[in-house]
């Protein structure tokens, strides 16, 4: 096969390509294509992949696979009813997702969550945090050969999908923030029940990095593959634990604090070389100060228990269902909100430091119940973005680090 | 100083609007013409290093329909701003902003892939999330939210293999 | 239908044998070793991680062994939102997998699209490919498609492969080609009598 072909077919391969002479397989370039179905691309993402010998020279990644069009459904549905789509975004925290948009529609909406609300979405949200992580962990580890790490993880997150299910009702997908606050309350048994697992859990990251950190496979498996620079993280967008592990102390709970983060005693994890070994460490100091927050917001919640923890305001939040039952006009407000509720006229932007990056919801409105638009400002595009500017030149293997490494779900890449 | 007395000290053009937002952010309007310089602005002298997103509203019927939105962030200011205009007509058209952030590459394909408008200047401006051969731009109001021949291209495809 | 239970042979020193009918055999063999192809396309997906996890560990029923090649997997777990965009990958996996084959549709999206009434969203993969099992939830609980396993089980276990292998080695096969001829629609009639009719013979997907 000529070369011309080979560059038809991959209109990705840039016109510097600088090809290793020396490789005594140099010059037979090969095209492999990988995904949409495949073990190491975590979800459905296909990427075309030119090969010069076993080095990658050029690298195209084709989403889609899974677009669900979502912002579109939000223009049908109505803003309530969207909440439902969002546990589906980025359907490994579904938590982190619903507050995010709970936060957006608060913003255009103009009104506060009463402080236990928000104590509760903190720990619904580093909760989410760390089960994220779990699944980053466990995955990347699998592909890199480390199976252990794929039943050590999936075991705590069992034990944290039972804690959501006490709670919420439902292993995933729960769907349990609402505008003005949260669903219902934080039992007591189920606020022990957390504390019982978050205070277990520091001990089983041990027990992960005792496995991984100093592990010679591993840290040659990602140390200096994929690096960047604070710069190339900003021109790409990237943010979250890859803008983190480059050395840019950058963190939207520290930088623009929701939720009352500015109250919380927690720290910023850094990296230095920005490779996918930082970025490993990273999130694993990440888990450690999320079960940190987490249990300084159990310990406000035996504070202010009795408190609400879901506005009164009847324009936007639906009366509790026993009260419907017996009060006309409670009645009247549910019919409401669920036909017609308006937001002001206008637009907002709301962004939360999910566990993949910034993770934010634009949203329109024209002052009518029908939404104008809902734009997800999702990290896991950008960071599907940054493959082929990190993957060049390094070998085909290496592949698995950067994909495992940018921890990307597909749910929110492709909406 | 916030974003816009930033931007408003480094030179602001003479069609800039400023608009009410809802948000924390700075929001103004430029013309379409405009906008590149304002972006170039922002990043050279404001400090706005980071784009986090682009995208655009359809408010049709009106005259000029799409509104195009981009976000900044300055990550040493902590402040952001947002930059809208307005296009129209059959062929809606921008300049890129791919040379000042690469990384707004793939937000300008799915700009394009929703709503049909095209970015000039953009190099490999193609469909991001829609396959190759779609038809229809679906965040467009006149699309419906059940699609047109949703499974076209599909059946095109079962009939060549057999 | 046959059973594995020893002949009796009237003599306790000739247990070493036992006498059944081939189809049983055979179908034991299948139900009890049901190689997954996990087609995990989105939430469903983490799901079915949770259950080839250690809690619900699938290996109970001998389907612990997914393949991410096709050709390797009798059992096919369409996990998640089918797109029109997937649909001609999630076709090609089906084709390329061995005879017979059985797929299980895991949540609502997969088995009716679910919530996704949208433009890109295939509603049900049953208009590409015939389904065995429905399992609904979004996402179904591991216990859910462990139970549909068992269905499935059930389901291999009335099949009759002597009979399917005579009616195909009467007829040629085409070259390169196992892929069954059966327009959409009627996919979605046979198959879905196929799996809720109590006590009907299964059908030969």
């Amino acid at each position: 096969m000529s070369d011309a072909r080979i560059y038809e077919w991959a209109p990705g391969v840039p016109a510097d390509l600088d090809l290793d002479q020396d490789d005594p397989l140099h010059g037979e370039l090969l095209q492999i294509n990988m995904g949409p179905q495949h073990p190491a691309t975590h979800g459905v993402l296909r990427l075309k992949v030119t090969l010069d010998g076993e080095v990658i020279a050029a690298c195209e990644p084709v989403v889609g696979y899974l677009h669900r069009g979502k912002e579109k459904t939000c223009e049908s549905l109505g803003w309530r009813k969207f909440f439902v789509h969002t546990d589906r975004l980025d359907y490994v925290q579904p938590l982190l997702n619903n507050t995010s948009y709970a936060m957006a529609l608060e913003q255009l909406a103009g009104i506060d969550v009463p402080q236990r609300g928000q104590e509760i979405r903190v720990l619904l949200m580093e909760t989410s945090r760390i089960m994220a992580h779990l699944i980053y962990l466990g995955t990347t580890a699998i592909d890199l050969g480390a199976v252990t790490m794929f039943f050590l993880t999936f075991t705590e997150r069992e034990k944290a999908y039972d804690l959501l299910d006490a709670y919420t009702g439902h292993r995933m997908n729960n769907t349990y923030i609402r505008m003005g606050g949260v669903y219902a309350d934080v039992e007591e048994d189920v606020a022990r029940a957390f504390r019982a697992w978050l205070v277990q859990f520091p001990g089983k990251i041990d027990e992960f990095e005792s496995l991984l950190t100093g592990n010679r496979i591993w840290y040659d498996r990602n140390k200096d593959v994929g690096s960047l620079t604070v710069k190339e993280c900003q021109d790409w967008a990237l943010t979250g634990p890859i803008l983190r592990a480059a050395g840019c102390a950058s963190d939207l709970r520290k930088d623009e604090p929701y939720c009352g983060y500015e109250t919380y005693d927690f720290d910023i994890p850094v990296g230095t070389l920005g490779d996918s070994y930082d970025r490993y460490l990273v999130r694993i100091e990440e888990m450690r100060q999320s079960v940190k927050i987490a249990l300084q917001a159990l310990d406000r919640l035996e504070q202010s228990k009795g408190a609400d923890y879901l506005l009164e305001d009847r324009r936007y939040v639906l009366p509790p269902k026993g009260r419907t039952h017996e009060s006309m006009e409670e009645l009247i407000f549910q019919f409401k909100v669920v036909t017609d509720m308006r937001l002001p006229k206008g637009e907002a932007y709301v962004g939360v430091e999910s566990s993949k990056g910034e993770l934010g919801f634009f949203l329109a409105s024209d002052g009518t119940s029908d939404p104008l638009r809902c734009h997800v400002r999702a990290p896991g595009l950008m960071n599907v973005q940054a493959i082929p500017l990190i993957a060049k030149g390094r070998l085909l293997s290496d592949m698995m680090a950067i994909i495992g490494s940018l921890d990307f779900v597909m749910g929110e890449v492709d909406r | 100083m916030n974003g816009l007395e930033r931007l408003q000290a480094a030179g602001a053009p003479a069609s800039l609007i400023e608009q009410p937002s809802r948000d924390n952010a700075a929001c103004v309007r430029v013309a379409a013409a405009d906008v590149y310089g304002t972006l170039q602005t922002l990043r050279d002298a404001c400090g706005f290093g980071t784009v986090t997103f682009i995208t655009a509203i359809d408010r049709s019927p009106a005259e000029d329909r799409f509104e195009i939105a981009w976000q900044l962030r300055s990550v040493e200011h902590v402040d952001r701003i947002r930059v809208t205009t307005r296009v129209g007509g059959d062929a809606p058209s921008v300049r890129s902003a791919t040379d000042l952030w690469p990384g707004s590459a793939y937000m300008e394909r799915e700009c394009y892939d929703m709503f049909g408008i095209h970015f000039e200047g953009h190099v490999g401006l193609k469909r991001l999330l829609m396959p190759e051969g779609y038809d229809h731009f679906p965040l467009r109001k006149e699309f419906p939210h059940q699609g047109i021949e949703p499974d076209r291209l599909y059946r095109e495809w079962e009939r060549t293999r057999s | 239908m046959g059973s594995l239970v020893p002949a009796d042979t009237g003599s306790s020193q000739e247990a070493g044998f036992f006498a059944s009918r081939l189809d049983a055999l055979v179908n034991w063999g299948r139900k009890n070793s049901l190689w997954p192809m996990p087609l995990g396309l989105s939430c469903c997906g983490i799901e079915l991680m949770a259950m080839i996890g250690p809690k619900f560990d699938i290996a109970r029923f001998g389907a612990e062994a997914a393949r991410f090649s096709p050709r390797q997997c009798d059992l096919l777990i369409v996990a998640g939102t089918l797109t029109w965009k997937m649909a001609e990958a999630t076709r090609t996996i089906y084709d390329q997998m061995p005879d017979p084959k059985w797929v299980i549709a895991m949540g609502v999206c997969s088995s009716s699209g679910g919530m996704y009434d949208s433009y890109s969203v295939v509603q049900g993969v049953d208009m590409i490919l015939p389904v065995d099992v429905y399992v609904p939830g979004c996402p179904p609980r591991p216990d859910a498609v462990i139970d549909a396993l068992i269905k499935l089980q059930r389901k291999i276990e009335r099949e009759s492969p002597t009979r399917r292998l005579a009616e195909m080695s009467s007829k040629p096969l085409e070259a390169g080609t196992n892929t069954f001829n059966m327009a959409p629609n009627d996919a979605i009639k046979t198959h879905r009598i196929g799996t809720f009719l109590e006590g009907d013979e299964g059908d030969d997907a």
